[in-house]
């Protein structure tokens, strides 16, 4: 970690609240850190202007490489490596591997776009996150302000501009 | 803004806050466990324990301590396999299909529900493990390991082979979405420990929870994350009993030949899963006093889907009889004479009464809303649905082609063992579940309460 981080930290109690304040906040020129809830805000991802996930595209990589390699382990294994008739058919016949192709395709799909999302959230389970108000799991909406970045503004400033935004309460947070 | 809808019922009741919901299901993780539920545990580790001892026996003597014969060679191991396994279907089914048609009432279900389809999965994989005889052997034969045989590969032609990937993927995947759901709740009980001081439970909870913090954008890619599962989960949850189905499809005995056999094993597996979890959300919700989450109104949505799941189940059996009488083929004809008629009548009427003729009842409101009639009969289902099993099973198998080979088959201490072993497991799995994971998705309630709120305050200020 680098130098101590200091931010100013607002408190919402709704979400409606919440994303007109994002709004005013932003329109004032301030960059927000991040916003804490306890559930998934709808519309918030538009209010901060965050891009679309592109885990969708990492889970159909990932699925597709659960296809090829069902595909090529089953036509390898029994056309190539050990061939054997079986019913009187083709040694590699696509049929009887559409199955286990779905299967993997599915699985592989599932496991990589998972471990993705641990990665690009940067969550481990020997972690522990930088709580910036521990009621931010239970039931209120924590808006942190990065002040180093903010420099433009006096915490004076930044804590009024909260207050009328909305924030139920606003503190001060440093981490080391 | 939210829209409250006045045609519909709430779905949350008791004009609960955001906190609430936090501390509702969270009190349970943090109190100490009551003596109903030391005294639930230490039966259903007995009976497990009990079933293990058969379970170890079967490995030692081998598969011949079962009642199987030379004519029959499934009968309770392969019943109760797939017995379990469509009881796991109900949890995916609420929780990837009912996601994608928008259907909030899952919500507070939803958990134990998944819950339930792990547990009921890892019950169904021992079945097949332990008529393998070599467990230890068993892995070579099911998955495509390099071997001292040649490489000689698994047969990816046979449905049997197709049945191990489609579970183990289905419990892979089941398991990492039921994980996922989790990960926000866990924060929650570890922030609370923190305000409480329990340190111990803190760090546990944190590791559980992989640190999580609930950020815009992480909340963002989480639920892009449990939008694609679903939409992974949706065609597995159907492919799963399909693949079961197959491993008697594909084959050439009569009575199991038939094409039919995908969509009603699939109706049938979903028919059986939610009995499955109403038998257990109706004690959890009463346990845990959890009726203001877990509403009447959530209860006779599920007997709904029990008595079109049950109809089309039943249309499946009448199409059966039907079908073995007009296709003309006389070995078919006689596998449904026989089932009606012949020695194992009992059970084929048995599953007859339990699936098809009781779920009827549900179409009167007065039984679909009554917390004891739905418990009677969410068991009585699952009777029913175990009869089907054995009566495909085992009548289609007892007379053989040749008369000569023809027998009935009884189940030994070690058949009744064995799934005594599951049924100890399961329950003692559910009952650790009930004790240390919350048993309701905190995060997805609490984005609905607001709804129920809002009642409230305008109910206020008029």
């Amino acid at each position: 970690m680098d130098a101590d981080k200091h931010f100013i930290v607002g408190i919402f109690d709704d979400e409606e609240v919440l994303l007109k304040g994002i709004g005013k906040i932003r329109g004032n020129g301030v960059k927000i850190h991040d916003v804490f809830s306890p559930f998934p805000v709808h519309g918030i991802d538009d209010a901060l202007s965050i891009k679309r996930s592109r885990l969708p595209i990492a889970a159909f990589l990932f699925g597709m490489t659960g296809t090829s390699l069902a595909l090529l382990m089953q036509i390898w294994m029994l056309g190539y490596d050990w061939p054997m008739i079986i019913g009187g058919k083709n040694h590699a016949s696509l049929p009887p591997f559409i199955p286990v192709t779905f299967e993997l395709t599915v699985l592989l799909a599932a496991l990589g776009m998972v471990g993705t999302f641990f990665i690009a959230s940067d969550m481990k389970p020997y972690k522990w996150p930088r709580q910036f108000d521990l009621r931010s799991t239970e039931d209120k909406h924590v808006m942190a302000i990065d002040l180093a970045i903010n420099s433009g503004k006096t915490k004076d400033e930044l804590r009024s501009l909260l207050r009328d935004s909305g924030a139920s309460e606003v503190n001060e947070k440093s981490f080391e | 803004m939210q829209v409250a809808s006045s045609l519909r019922e709430a779905l949350i009741t008791g004009g609960k806050t955001v906190k609430d919901v936090s501390h509702d299901i969270s009190r349970h993780v943090e109190n100490k466990p009551t003596k109903l539920w030391w005294a639930a545990m230490a039966i259903s580790v007995a009976v497990m324990a009990y079933g293990f001892y058969c379970l170890c026996y079967l490995l030692w003597e081998g598969v011949g301590v079962w009642g199987l014969n030379k004519t029959v060679g499934w009968a309770w191991d392969i019943t109760n396999f797939v017995w379990w396994v469509g009881i796991g279907h109900a949890g995916t089914l609420i929780s990837a299909i009912l996601l994608l048609f928008r259907q909030r009432w899952r919500m507070s279900i939803n958990r134990a529900a998944e819950a339930m389809t792990i547990f009921a999965v890892i019950c169904a994989a021992t079945f097949p493990f332990a008529h393998m005889g070599r467990l230890w052997l068993g892995f070579y034969w099911v998955f495509p390991l390099p071997n001292t045989w040649g490489s000689l590969w698994a047969n990816f032609n046979s449905p049997l082979l197709w049945d191990v990937f489609a579970i183990s993927t289905y419990f892979t995947v089941s398991l990492v979405f039921w994980y996922m759901g989790l990960i926000p709740d866990f924060a929650v009980i570890r922030d609370r420990a923190v305000v409480q001081g329990a340190k111990i439970r803190a760090q546990v909870y944190n590791a559980l929870s992989f640190g999580w913090q609930g950020g815009a954008k992480t909340w963002m890619r989480y639920e892009s994350v449990a939008l694609i599962l679903a939409g992974l989960s949706t065609p597995l949850v159907l492919s799963v009993h399909t693949i079961v189905s197959m491993d008697f499809a594909t084959s050439v005995i009569p009575g199991w030949h038939t094409t039919i056999f995908p969509p009603y094993f699939v109706a049938g597996a979903i028919f059986s899963g939610f009995a499955m979890v109403l038998t257990l959300l109706l004690i959890t919700r009463k346990v845990f006093k959890l009726e203001d989450y877990i509403t009447i109104y959530h209860i006779e949505l599920m007997n709904i889907i029990i008595i079109i799941t049950g109809s089309i189940v039943g249309i499946a059996y009448i199409t059966e009889l039907f079908i073995a009488w007009y296709s003309g083929v006389e070995y078919e004809g006689y596998a449904f004479y026989n089932r009606v008629s012949g020695p194992f009548a009992w059970s084929y009427w048995s599953m007859m009464t339990c699936n098809v003729i009781s779920p009827q009842l549900f179409w009167v409101k007065k039984i679909r809303t009554s917390l004891v009639a739905t418990f009677v009969l969410s068991i009585i289902v699952n009777i029913g649905m175990w009869f089907e099993r054995f009566v495909i099973i085992v009548t289609s198998l007892h007379r053989d082609y040749i008369p000569s080979s023809w027998t009935m088959f009884s189940p030994t201490m070690y058949d009744i063992g064995e799934y005594l072993f599951t049924f100890g497991f399961f329950f003692t799995a559910f009952l650790l579940f009930a004790k240390f994971f919350p048993v309701i998705n905190m995060a997805e309630v609490k984005s609905i309460v607001k709804v129920a709120s809002l009642e409230k305050k305008e109910d206020a200020s008029h």
